[in-house]
């Protein structure tokens, strides 16, 4: 089952008066379930499509449809209310917020769904089992290491249980070592949560745990040419 | 959540927050301070009672009634009292030690300000001495004076050195009473006028007038005024109130630069406050983009900054508030022979929270204001 149906989506930015075109008649489905990853050279439009992917821009033209919902025409108060309810995001620099511990990070987007303070904590320590850091509930990320601040922010991006989880470069700023612990992560909550996953990355080692490799360059969405895929499966 | 984010950015950087707050106490503490300056000028009027009027010659006030006004004063329909006295101008010791000084007809004068609280046996030793003298606790206690001791004054608009027994000591019905004040018998200066100087002797500044009921307060001037009209020393009478500030209302410009220099201080601070909110606001910009992309609303995110900026200020105008009280003691003994009366009042409380929770409210209207229109990914841009 599509769980993610793009349909000939347009967006372009303004400069002035000059149009950039980013993203041309792109369409895409991805299913229930499906890790994906994105793949492309700097400023092909992976992290633009990424973001109309996870609502937090518009396109110009063309559909976006989310499980059952119609996204590209929500108000920005709607798509802010469906972000809540649909999406995790996993960023680059794991945007924790400094002044709240791992737990208080984890429980933010429970903040908005009205669950009382005893089943928010139920389901932060929960996320946070998953990510293994139950012990650090207490820790303030710059009490953390890179790895265990983006395990945090992948618990924070799961713990509302969201439809799908958006990462933007995930290991953009791990060690090797803590990134094949996220990717471990990410693979588990894809093979054994069932969560439909889509990341932009530019590495060949974390785009080869995608199920499915997909390649932007100058806005044209392609399958992976063989020599993205070869890097991978050399990677 | 709310409180537990705001407290911890607030704080976040611990001498940004600290300095600021050091400002805005600075700067309600200076308000509340000009203020309190500014009632203590008006000090006299607040205290005025509208049931009293003051007559004085037409002219200037520099210029004397003959006392022969007094029982005409007194036949006018409406007046229940009359009291007269003069400005003395006596000096104690040296001129520094300035108090206001008033040769007066004590028991009318007495009876006409309630708010001079005399306990009964001094009263009747200071009515019964005509070389007797009372003064107000606080002025007492700058000198040192008790009951029993000799006074002198040395007279400038009547020549000479007066000698003055002190037979009371008064205490201020209320705290807006002046308690710094000096009084003695008018006969007795009016006695050794008329040896010294007998043309300047029946004369008095300034008649007081208790009136029966506040309303008549027109009918009665005018009626007092018409009875010397075209005489040799015709009369101004006016309300206690209106007499006090008269008087204020020769530093009227002074009062106005003051009150406008308090103004311009919470613009000041406004525009500092304003400067540290936009500055911590923009560092963070990134961390707004990630609370919106999480969901949460330009409302929530403004109440944020808003109350941030509102506890900033709340801080540090209550340090600014407790501090006034210290001050303006200070600034009351420092200056008390110049203006009795140096209270905080509840009207300059209300104004430094108002100024406080303005400077607060306004400082953050800017910096919402960006966080609301920031689109999320210029927001996470600004990350890394």
């Amino acid at each position: 089952m599509n769980v993610i149906e793009i349909t000939d989506i347009v967006k372009s930015y303004r400069r002035g008066s000059q149009r950039i075109p980013v993203l041309e008649h792109i369409s895409l489905t991805i299913q229930n379930g499906e890790f994906l990853s994105l793949m492309g050279p700097s400023g092909s439009g992976k992290s633009t499509l990424l973001n109309l992917i996870a609502g937090l821009d518009k396109p110009d033209s063309g559909g976006i449809r989310i499980g059952d919902m119609e996204i590209s025409t929500l108000s920005e108060t709607g798509l802010a209310a469906w972000r809540a309810g649909h999406v995790g995001f996993i960023f680059q620099f794991y945007n924790l917020i400094p002044v709240l511990t791992a737990s208080e990070n984890v429980e933010l987007p429970l903040m908005l769904t009205g669950l009382s303070k005893k089943a928010r904590r139920a389901h932060v320590i929960t996320a946070l089992s998953l990510v293994s850091l139950q012990d650090r509930m207490d820790h303030y990320p710059r009490q953390l290491s890179g790895g265990q601040q983006q395990r945090v922010a992948i618990a924070r991006a799961v713990v509302a249980d969201p439809t799908i989880l958006v990462a933007d470069e995930p290991t953009g700023d791990l060690d090797r070592h803590s990134a094949e612990d996220v990717l471990e992560l990410m693979d588990r909550l894809c093979t054994q949560l069932g969560k439909t996953i889509v990341m932009v990355t530019h590495d060949p080692r974390a785009a080869r745990r995608a199920h499915t490799l997909k390649y932007l360059e100058k806005g044209v969405l392609s399958d992976a040419p063989q020599t993205a895929v070869s890097e991978c499966l050399q990677a | 959540m709310r409180l537990k984010l705001l407290f911890r950015n607030v704080f976040r950087h611990k001498l940004r927050a600290f300095l600021t707050i050091i400002g805005i106490c600075v700067a309600i503490l200076a308000f509340g301070m000009l203020r309190t300056v500014v009632d203590a000028w008006y000090a006299g009027v607040n205290a005025s009672s509208s049931s009293r009027l003051v007559t004085r010659n037409a002219t200037s006030l520099i210029f004397t009634l003959p006392i022969s006004y007094q029982e005409k004063i007194r036949g006018v329909n409406g007046v229940r009292e009359v009291s007269y006295g003069n400005w003395f101008g006596g000096i104690y010791i040296e001129e520094k030690n300035f108090f206001a000084n008033f040769a007066v007809e004590p028991r009318s004068y007495f009876d006409l300000y309630p708010e001079f609280v005399l306990p009964e046996a001094q009263a009747a030793a200071f009515f019964r001495d005509r070389k007797a003298c009372v003064a107000g606790r606080k002025l007492a206690a700058r000198f040192g004076w008790s009951v029993g001791d000799t006074i002198t004054l040395k007279g400038t608009i009547f020549p000479g050195h007066w000698d003055f027994v002190l037979r009371g000591i008064y205490h201020g019905k209320n705290a807006t009473t002046d308690e710094n004040q000096f009084f003695f018998h008018w006969r007795y200066l009016n006695e050794n006028l008329k040896k010294t100087y007998p043309r300047r002797a029946d004369q008095v500044g300034f008649y007081m007038i208790g009136l029966k009921h506040p309303d008549m307060a027109a009918d009665v001037s005018e009626a007092v005024d018409a009875l010397f009209k075209n005489s040799y020393a015709e009369t101004l009478t006016e309300t206690e109130r209106a007499f006090q500030m008269s008087f204020v209302s020769m530093s009227e410009a002074i009062l106005t630069v003051i009150q406008l220099v308090s103004y311009v201080i919470i613009v000041i601070i406004m525009a500092v406050v304003a400067n540290t909110m936009a500055m911590s606001v923009r560092e963070r910009m990134g961390e707004f983009a990630v609370f919106k992309t999480l969901g949460f609303g330009g409302g929530y995110l403004s109440t944020l900054i808003l109350g941030e900026s509102m506890l900033l200020s709340g801080i540090g105008g209550l340090g600014g508030i407790v501090l006034t009280f210290p001050a303006a003691n200070a600034f009351g003994k420092a200056v008390g022979q110049y203006f009795p009366i140096v209270r905080v009042s509840a009207n300059t409380l209300v104004m430094d929270v108002v100024a406080a929770m303005v400077v607060g409210a306004v400082a953050a209207i800017i910096p919402m204001w960006r966080v609301i229109r920031i689109r999320i990914a210029d927001g996470l841009g600004r990350i890394g």
